[in-house]
């Protein structure tokens, strides 16, 4: 995304050529990747998915680029690597066998070791530069450096060959990437940012409410203006995936088409034609006030005009609305199978929200909908506070008014509560907001609805009554109410 | 031979049959012929010669003639000595010590 403003960004820059990593969102938040023929130093603590990132660079290098890369391995060995990376769908030995990317693990084992004189560390040089020779490598991973200072015992010498191995880095005009364990009072444990000063990049994993959340900042990156925040993380099958927040922005266009509710009649309340293409709906009620249901009609409706849906559900399984909304005449399946409607359920406790915000911003990215639907938002109470999923939400929807899909959000409000209440306050970040109540009277339960507002359009002020029955959602005539 | 030295610091090999074998087989890794690796060479040579004559072969290999073969032995540090008979144990820097030679007694 924002390709062109990046190259434009990048060429104002002449003398800051970057390396494009590959990575989802990494290119965006660096403006355009890592510093080229420099090296970056990415510290994290264990399991952080600092060798993962190093891997996904020179693999991406090598696929997308088309540019060589050596990786150097003091840790994991080449099967562990090839297994690491065999779930995102690299094939490791091949990129080996074809000349691609050269793997040399370097394994020093502290026991056979003897120091008896003056010695240098002239033989890893010699390992690096022959395996950049012999593919003509443009990209270099060392992971970690740090394991031989746990293997050579003077450390004297060790630090000055590692001056020396970044002077002669920089002659041999590769990109490198150098890990680093996260230190308890400095960046890597043993210091590695003294010598890496172009670019530095902290990946963050911690666990909060037993949740795990993933996040990267950029730490320091020398000539380059970069975003200073935390950007949320994810690892998935997919690799590593970075949330570009800050290219979100109040900027996006505006349609002027309106599109069906997906309800004949709820339609001429919002002015005869429905709701504005791109805009955000928020339907919110009490438990059973139908507000799923209203969801699948608009989806239903969607699939008719040949659009693409995203349905994101919170509570309850693809199977379970299949079948309930079958109950009310909504065949949604026969939209599953042709491919317009992709359900994803996911229990909203199983990741923290920046996990969600990512895992949103891939499935839209993959499929590319034209209406998207959280059902419900308020279960992600549970993986966060309100003001923090109010900040999750304006991120999300202002993700998606930039890429142009209507919204709608079903929220759950408490039983006993002002049905003007949604749990998580977000009721001014949408378009349209519909309320939904069951009334009770003579023993009878009547669904009722109306519209509390609906931006840039006019809309009636009436509460009607509505039905579900197998023919789907009647919503009656004002005239029609019981009583009245 | 020297009496004063801690054979504890180089563990003799267990079984007696291999303390029967004392033929040495050495590889000395270098990077070029430097004032440093030639002063080890000659070094270890006279050394080898004077305690283990007969018994020993040294196989220097030039790491900027073929530098592939540091993979193999796992080759960082330069010049680096490794005795891959009798039991391997490797040494760094190479500087002629009595006690490297602790087990040829």
């Amino acid at each position: 995304m924002n390709t062109q403003a990046m190259e434009t960004r990048a060429k104002a820059n002449p003398e800051l050529a970057k390396c494009r990593t590959g990575i989802r969102g990494l290119d965006e938040i660096t403006n355009g990747g890592l510093p080229q023929g420099r090296p970056t130093l990415i510290c994290g603590a264990a399991g952080s998915g600092k060798t993962l990132l190093g891997m996904e660079f020179i693999v991406r290098g090598v696929r997308e680029f088309h540019e060589p890369g050596v990786f150097m391995a003091f840790e994991e060995t080449e099967q562990e690597l090839t297994e690491n990376v065999a779930a995102l769908g690299f094939d490791l030995p091949e990129l080996i066998r074809s000349q691609q990317i050269a793997l040399d693990h370097v394994h020093i084992e502290r026991a056979e070791i003897e120091e008896t004189g003056q010695y240098d560390l002239e033989g890893l040089f010699i390992r690096l530069g022959a395996a950049i020779a012999s593919i003509g490598a443009k990209r270099v991973v060392l992971d970690s450096l740090e394991a031989l200072f746990s293997s050579l015992p003077n450390e004297a010498i060790l630090r000055a060959e590692l001056r020396r191995l970044f002077r002669w880095l920089k002659t041999k005009g590769v990109t490198v990437v150098i890990t680093g364990e996260q230190g308890e009072k400095t960046l890597s444990r043993h210091g590695l940012e003294e010598y890496i000063s172009d670019c530095v990049i902290f990946l963050d994993h911690r666990v909060v409410n037993q949740v795990g959340t993933r996040r990267l900042r950029i730490i320091k990156y020398r000539g380059s203006a970069h975003g200073t925040n935390e950007y949320p993380t994810m690892i998935d099958e997919g690799g590593l995936s970075v949330l570009p927040i800050s290219s979100l922005g109040l900027d996006y266009s505006v349609s002027q088409q309106r599109i069906s509710t997906g309800v004949p009649q709820l339609d001429a309340m919002f002015g005869g034609q429905g709701w504005f293409k791109g805009s955000s709906v928020l339907v919110s009620g009490t438990a059973g006030t139908g507000k799923s249901s209203l969801a699948a009609a608009f989806v239903d409706a969607a699939c008719r005009r040949e659009e693409r849906c995203l349905y994101l559900s919170f509570e309850e399984s693809p199977a379970q609305i299949l079948r309930n909304m079958g109950s009310i005449g909504f065949d949604l399946g026969q939209w599953v199978d042709g491919k317009r409607l992709h359900f994803h359920s996911v229990r909203s406790s199983l990741f923290g929200l920046e996990q969600h915000l990512v895992a949103i911003h891939k499935l839209v990215r993959e499929h590319c909908p034209d209406v998207v639907i959280v059902d419900p938002v308020t279960n992600l109470t549970s993986v966060g506070n309100n003001s923090e999923i109010t900040a999750m939400l304006t991120r999300v929807i202002d993700y998606l008014k930039m890429e142009g899909a209507t919204t709608l959000f079903t929220s759950l409000t408490g039983g006993g509560r002002p049905d003007e209440q949604t749990d998580v306050g977000i009721s001014s970040l949408m378009d349209t907001w519909l309320l939904l109540r069951n009334v009770e009277a003579d023993g009878d339960r009547t669904r009722l609805l109306y519209i509390l507002k609906s931006r840039g359009m006019d809309h009636s002020s009436q509460v009607r009554e509505f039905r579900l029955s197998q023919r789907g959602i009647a919503v009656l005539d004002a005239k029609q109410r019981a009583g009245q | 031979m020297s009496t004063n030295l801690t054979p504890a610091t180089h563990p003799l090999p267990s079984s007696p049959a291999k303390a029967a074998t004392d033929y040495w087989d050495l590889r000395l890794y270098v990077a070029g012929q430097t004032e440093h690796s030639v002063h080890a060479f000659d070094n270890l040579n006279k050394i080898c010669e004077q305690h283990l004559a007969g018994k020993y072969r040294i196989e220097v290999i030039d790491l900027l003639r073929d530098p592939k073969l540091a993979r193999g032995d796992q080759i960082v540090a330069l010049p680096t000595l490794v005795r891959k008979l009798p039991e391997p144990i490797r040494n760094h820097g190479v500087a002629p010590r009595p006690r490297f030679l602790a087990i040829a007694q």
